[in-house]
């Protein structure tokens, strides 16, 4: 795809730091080309030489495994060389030392960046320092732009659209980057938003975005044509949030009953990793609705899109 | 020496004073305040102040000087030049500094060090508890008698309700001051800025405005009960400046001072992460910043100080959450202040006031006046001076403010000050 068809770039910036930041048409230009690189990841070849002789390098400040993977996949698809640096936990306390890692990975020849790291805004920071292109891999809880992008690819593939879409959004809003991600996002294209919680995550001021907030969840679920679960961060409970995982589930976990308040032909999101049992039940996680694993399969297209247009956008 | 003030416009609220007058200094002191002119002017030299107001020098009731400990952050030499720069002849230095400024030894260094180097007067602030932790009285007495001018574990709060009780009890027994960081510390939960839409949309922990209004309330109660000086530092809610309206209104003796970053920012300054806005109390909304001007016009509050916070350069590099908090505020307070008499906000003999006469009768000090006999220490202000602030061009070692690069109003020309004449621009 390199040699032909490489315009100007529609995108603003060549950092994808957050959601907040893009416009309609930049969201729908990766959706687009999303679409095309899902075609390829189901050839028999599944590589194309788009971004051959760039490196990538994943610099995660925070445990994981799925977006790292996918990243990692996602850039070895594009047939660049990828590198996976994780950084001890104990070199993230200081800030000298994170820009001075990430320093040294530019010098390393990094084209792109992909950072992940417990506290927010650090992508933000470390794209004045750099470079080379910085994508948001998730940042405290500010946000996880890729994960909502896939998310919209999933529910454009399945809707068809996003006007007049009913979205619900179920969980630990407050601390979560996915919902604010996806929030900025579904507002952006047009569907409805509404979130679904208890009070203590959360916080009323959500609505001030134009945004309904509900702490009942049969209320809340009525009439969605999309129900999209959070993951519960376990260590809330405790700390005043919420008394038990029991009584969680017992107020906001998605079980079968409660899925009868959603239109009949509701998908069913979750970013994963699920909580079986706390958030949501097996039997719903599993079930006909549910479009969970066709989400990791579309993280790939995505985060290639992503990587693809980024590099363009470099190039002028 | 004899220095003659001429033609300037003159404004002592000590003396109710706002408008034309000559002033002869003699011998540090000022010798005569004509408000007819006409002085004598054989053998003095002559400061034409055409055009100029003519202030008292500033006093700051709330000033980090970091030494001893934190010289990379600023030290009692810089500092307190940055001070008369700013206008301050006088600046009260608090005691979070390591070793704290817990007991006597620290206080006789500080005041030592300052008396050596010849910049703004040094009033050192002692400690609440040992260490500042919250946990047993420092030596209140001792440190008073060494020279500290009030107690403060500022930075912290005291936590503890019957310790903040038994501190201003006991300090009571000498009439001495204590200054209140107000906030609950379970409450503000360490969040790094204010809680509200903003914070939840940046991802960063919000502090929600009542930690502040609880505690002040909490300390008024206190101040009450015991019948204990009371000041409350760093106002920046609009629930605060009630709960201290309300106890004024009562007839309770407590003061309270803000800082010139709680009228002039919002907290949409954070925005893009700035760690240069980021202070504690944190930048708070709109609605906050006009309760604050509220409670500085209606005499709520009735000082500005600085709450100077320098830091080293590693705070640029830092990511908000685990940047440090603070503004270095000693060079700009005087310009930012300016703007409450350009909205109409004060008069300039009330805002003038909050800086030199309000000041100095909390801290009980003969200061911030320009009446016959005083020590002469005064500041030549051009009020309609515009300048781009540069960072990188201030005295102190903390060039963290978030108003670098903005056009400030009012500068300090001249700080008369221990018998010279500081001359800024």
């Amino acid at each position: 795809m390199r040699a032909a068809g490489r315009g100007a770039s529609m995108l603003n910036s060549r950092h994808l730091l957050g959601i907040k930041d893009l416009t309609a048409e930049e969201i729908m230009l990766y959706l687009n080309s999303a679409s095309s690189f899902k075609d390829i990841l189901k050839r028999d070849i599944k590589k194309v030489p788009a971004l051959r002789g760039r490196t990538v390098v994943n610099l995660f400040f925070e445990p994981s495994t799925r977006t790292r993977t996918s990243f990692e996949l996602a850039a070895k698809r594009l047939s660049t060389d990828v590198i996976n640096f994780s950084a001890p936990s104990s070199s993230i306390l200081k800030g000298e030392s994170l820009l001075d890692t990430a320093l040294t990975v530019e010098a390393l020849g990094a084209d792109i960046i992909i950072v992940r790291h417990s506290f927010s805004g650090v992508p933000h920071m470390l794209s004045r320092h750099l470079r080379a292109s910085v994508i948001n891999a998730g940042d405290g809880t500010n946000e996880h732009p890729t994960q909502a992008l896939l998310d919209a690819f999933t529910i454009k593939e399945k809707k068809g659209g996003f006007g007049g879409l009913q979205i619900a959004i179920i969980g630990d809003i407050i601390h979560s980057r996915v919902a604010k991600s996806n929030i900025y996002c579904l507002k952006k294209l047009g569907a409805d938003v509404r979130l679904i919680g208890p009070a203590t995550l959360l916080p009323e001021c959500f609505r001030e975005l134009g945004i309904s907030t509900f702490n009942n969840m049969e209320a809340g679920l009525e009439g969605a044509d999309v129900i999209m679960m959070l993951r519960l961060q376990l260590e809330r409970q405790g700390k005043g949030f919420f008394p038990t995982t029991d009584e969680y589930f017992r107020q906001w976990g998605l079980s079968r009953k409660r899925l009868q308040a959603a239109r009949p032909d509701a998908i069913i999101m979750h970013p994963g990793p699920m909580n079986r049992g706390i958030e949501i039940s097996s039997d719903v996680a599993d079930g006909g609705n549910s479009v969970i694993l066709e989400q990791v399969t579309n993280g790939l297209a995505v985060r290639m899109a992503v990587m693809y247009h980024l590099d363009e956008r470099k190039e002028q | 020496m004899r220095l003659l003030i001429i033609n300037g416009h003159v404004i002592d609220p000590s003396q109710n004073f706002a408008g034309s007058a000559e002033i002869l200094i003699e011998d540090g002191r000022i010798n005569t305040f004509a408000r007819e002119g006409g002085i004598n002017r054989t053998g003095a030299d002559i400061i034409d102040a055409g055009g100029m107001w003519v202030v008292p020098g500033l006093i700051d009731i709330h000033t980090h000087l970091r030494e001893p400990g934190f010289e990379h952050k600023e030290t009692i030499r810089t500092g307190a030049r940055a001070a008369l720069k700013g206008g301050f002849t006088t600046v009260c230095a608090m005691p979070n500094t390591n070793p704290v400024n817990d007991n006597a030894g620290i206080t006789e260094f500080i005041l030592k060090m300052a008396q050596a180097e010849g910049n703004a007067r040094v009033l050192p602030i002692g400690a609440v508890t040992k260490g500042q932790k919250g946990e047993e009285l420092a030596s209140l007495y001792a440190m008073r008698e060494a020279g500290c001018i009030a107690f403060s574990d500022d930075g912290r709060p005291v936590a503890s309700p019957v310790i903040m009780r038994r501190a201003l009890e006991y300090a009571k027994g000498f009439d001495a001051l204590i200054i209140s960081h107000a906030e609950d510390p379970a409450l503000a939960d360490s969040g790094v800025m204010n809680e509200g839409l903003l914070s939840a949309t940046l991802g960063l922990k919000g502090q929600p405005a009542v930690a502040e209004e609880v505690m002040i309330y909490r300390d008024i109660a206190l101040a009450e009960l015991t019948g204990g000086r009371l000041h409350i530092a760093h106002v920046s809610t609009k629930g605060g400046v009630r709960v201290i309206r309300q106890a004024k209104e009562r007839g309770l003796k407590v003061t309270a001072e803000t800082c010139p970053h709680y009228f002039s920012l919002t907290e949409d300054a954070v925005a893009g992460y700035n760690v240069n806005a980021k202070v504690n109390p944190p930048l708070r909304t709109a609605a906050d910043v006009e309760a604050i001007k509220e409670g500085l016009r209606d005499g709520t509050i009735d000082v500005i100080a600085t709450d100077h916070a320098p830091h080293g350069r590693e705070k640029r590099t830092r990511q908000f959450d685990d940047a440090p908090s603070g503004i270095s505020g000693l060079e700009t307070a005087l310009s930012l202040s300016l703007a409450l008499a350009g909205e109409g906000v004060l008069t300039e003999l009330e805002l003038i006031g909050k800086l030199t006469q309000n000041p100095a009768g909390i801290l009980r000090i003969d200061r911030g006046t320009l009446r016959e006999g005083a020590e002469a220490e005064l500041l030549i202000v051009d009020p309609q001076r515009r300048y781009v602030l540069d960072a990188e061009k201030m005295i102190s070692r903390g060039k963290n403010t978030p108003f670098d690069g903005m056009e400030l109003k009012g500068m300090v020309m001249k700080t008369v000050y221990g018998g010279k004449v500081l001359e800024w621009a």
